[in-house]
């Protein structure tokens, strides 16, 4: 499996989109800092981009990286190797390296600029991991999707459609609940709720540890009353390790049954 | 020697092999021949592990292979059509290879035959079709397989490259390999195998030796043979 993951990294690192996933993430924040004079104001911009982007180059690439190789994978199949290393090797390939354009792009302009009083250090840290937590999940999905289904165009509607629901229509349908259900007491139902959301987690993350309330949310809120800001932080991150060890079982499973 | 037994095989409604039976012997040739759709690609990917039969059973080298893995490390496989990681080189993508079957191998004699030296260190995307299949071929021949499965082994390459496949086929068969190719180029058959398979909507429809097909449907050759063999009233 370390053998799959070393060759998929490595023609992976090569290809011109991580170039440009890591150059877009350097521009916008090099860019939001060197702007914005308040640099609370920078990161949290920043974390609504990572919310948005990271899950969809992380659904389109797992995707469209998978497809792309799929005779690749025939080829590997008939080699020596056991399915399970052959499929989890080349996640890992593809999610290593989107996480590497990630943090590269996002660090080398605070290295700069340093860390500033807005977050820190430690609060950095955090950042950095849900970014790449939320690459780590993205992809996964995607890949078992496309593993799932060979029409390529399928494939890849589904991917978006499970994005564009994940990041957007969910909190659409949230808030209706919210609003129809006002009546009754919403904590559980919403805590259920959010974590069935790995975006949604990981905003609660990221405004936990900054600690501004104003941009809490519902969701927020009830996490911090429910547990306070430390283990709030706790639980949202095993949740999000649920979320990358079912898909990452998953592509286990459908990879030992499927037919290449 | 591969013995496959009461091989089936469905995806969803579409049956493709419908109780398989057949020996491939050491130090033979085996064509396996069939129209599209006949079931060929199936059998050779139910070989390779990387279909998964319904039912039967099929043993290579005297080993059944169900939820097995290790046995590979006996064949070569050349797949119809040749995609590799895009950005590795060629000189990674050989170093990758034997570095996944963990073994060792000269690749020089090859590159030069056919004359792949100076794409060694060209990353695998700018390569033209033809030079990727040589490359396949290449990787297919790097190793002393005791097994070796060729899907379509002609395709895409140019008559020079053939003449060195089926030189390299021939000298396989004489260290006493299994090889069993499947291909559309009835001509080919006649030059290089030993026995002829042949698969008609999931069933073996004949099997044995290029001789007895000849002798049992009286053709020239082993096109006008099978020719008689499907249409003996327009043959005839």
């Amino acid at each position: 499996m370390i053998k799959i993951l070393k060759y998929s990294f490595f023609d992976l690192i090569r290809s011109k989109w991580s170039l440009i996933y890591f150059l877009f993430y350097l521009a916008v924040t090099f860019g939001l800092l060197y702007m914005s004079s308040d640099s609370s104001k920078a990161f949290l911009s920043l974390s609504n981009i990572v919310l948005l982007i990271t899950p969809l180059t992380g659904t389109l690439f797992g995707a469209l990286y998978y497809y792309n190789s799929k005779e690749f994978n025939e080829l590997l199949l008939a080699l020596p190797i056991r399915r399970s290393a052959i499929f989890i090797g080349r996640y890992l390939g593809l999610s290593l390296s989107l996480s590497l354009s990630f943090l590269a792009g996002v660090c080398i302009p605070f290295l700069f600029y340093g860390f500033q009083k807005a977050i820190g250090p430690g609060g950095f840290a955090l950042f950095l991991m849900t970014g790449v937590m939320l690459t780590l999940i993205f992809s996964a999905i995607s890949f078992l999707i496309a593993l799932k289904n060979d029409n390529t165009i399928k494939g890849f509607g589904i991917c978006l459609l499970v994005w564009l629901f994940l990041s957007i229509l969910f909190d659409g349908i949230f808030l209706i609940l919210l609003v129809y259900f006002e009546r009754y007491p919403l904590d559980k139902l919403a805590l259920a709720l959010t974590l069935l959301n790995p975006i949604d987690l990981s905003r609660i993350i990221m405004t936990l540890q900054m600690d501004i309330s104003a941009l809490l949310g519902y969701t927020g809120a009830v996490f911090r009353r429910f547990f306070g800001s430390a283990s709030g932080i706790i639980y949202a991150s095993l949740a999000l390790m649920f979320w990358i060890a079912v898909p990452v079982w998953l592509i286990l499973i459908i990879s030992r049954r499927k037919d290449f | 020697m591969i013995e496959v037994s009461g091989l089936h095989k469905s995806f969803g409604r579409n049956t493709v092999l419908k109780g398989i039976d057949l020996v491939l012997p050491a130090g033979n040739v085996t064509a396996v021949l069939g129209p599209n759709g006949s079931g060929k690609t199936t059998l050779l990917k139910s070989i390779l592990g990387m279909v998964l039969p319904d039912k039967g059973d099929i043993r290579v080298l005297g080993r059944s292979i169900h939820h097995q893995w290790e046995y590979r490390q006996a064949i070569g496989y050349l797949p119809q059509i040749a995609r590799f990681p895009e950005n590795l080189t060629v000189q990674e993508l050989i170093r990758m290879v034997m570095d996944l079957r963990r073994q060792r191998a000269d690749e020089g004699p090859l590159l030069a035959l056919f004359d792949l030296e100076h794409f060694l260190k060209k990353r695998l995307r700018y390569l033209s079709g033809g030079t990727r299949q040589k490359i396949n071929v290449m990787l297919a021949f790097l190793f002393d397989h005791q097994i070796m499965i060729l899907d379509e082994p002609t395709a895409g390459l140019d008559p020079l490259a053939v003449l060195h496949l089926k030189e390299l086929i021939r000298n396989e068969r004489q260290k006493g390999k299994t090889i069993c190719l499947t291909t559309h180029i009835l001509p080919l058959v006649d030059d290089i195998a030993d026995r002829v398979v042949y698969l008609l909507e999931g069933n073996v429809y004949f099997e044995g030796t290029i001789g007895q097909l000849k002798e049992k449907y009286k053709g020239g050759n082993t096109e006008s043979a099978i020719g008689r063999m499907l249409q003996p009233e327009k043959y005839d």
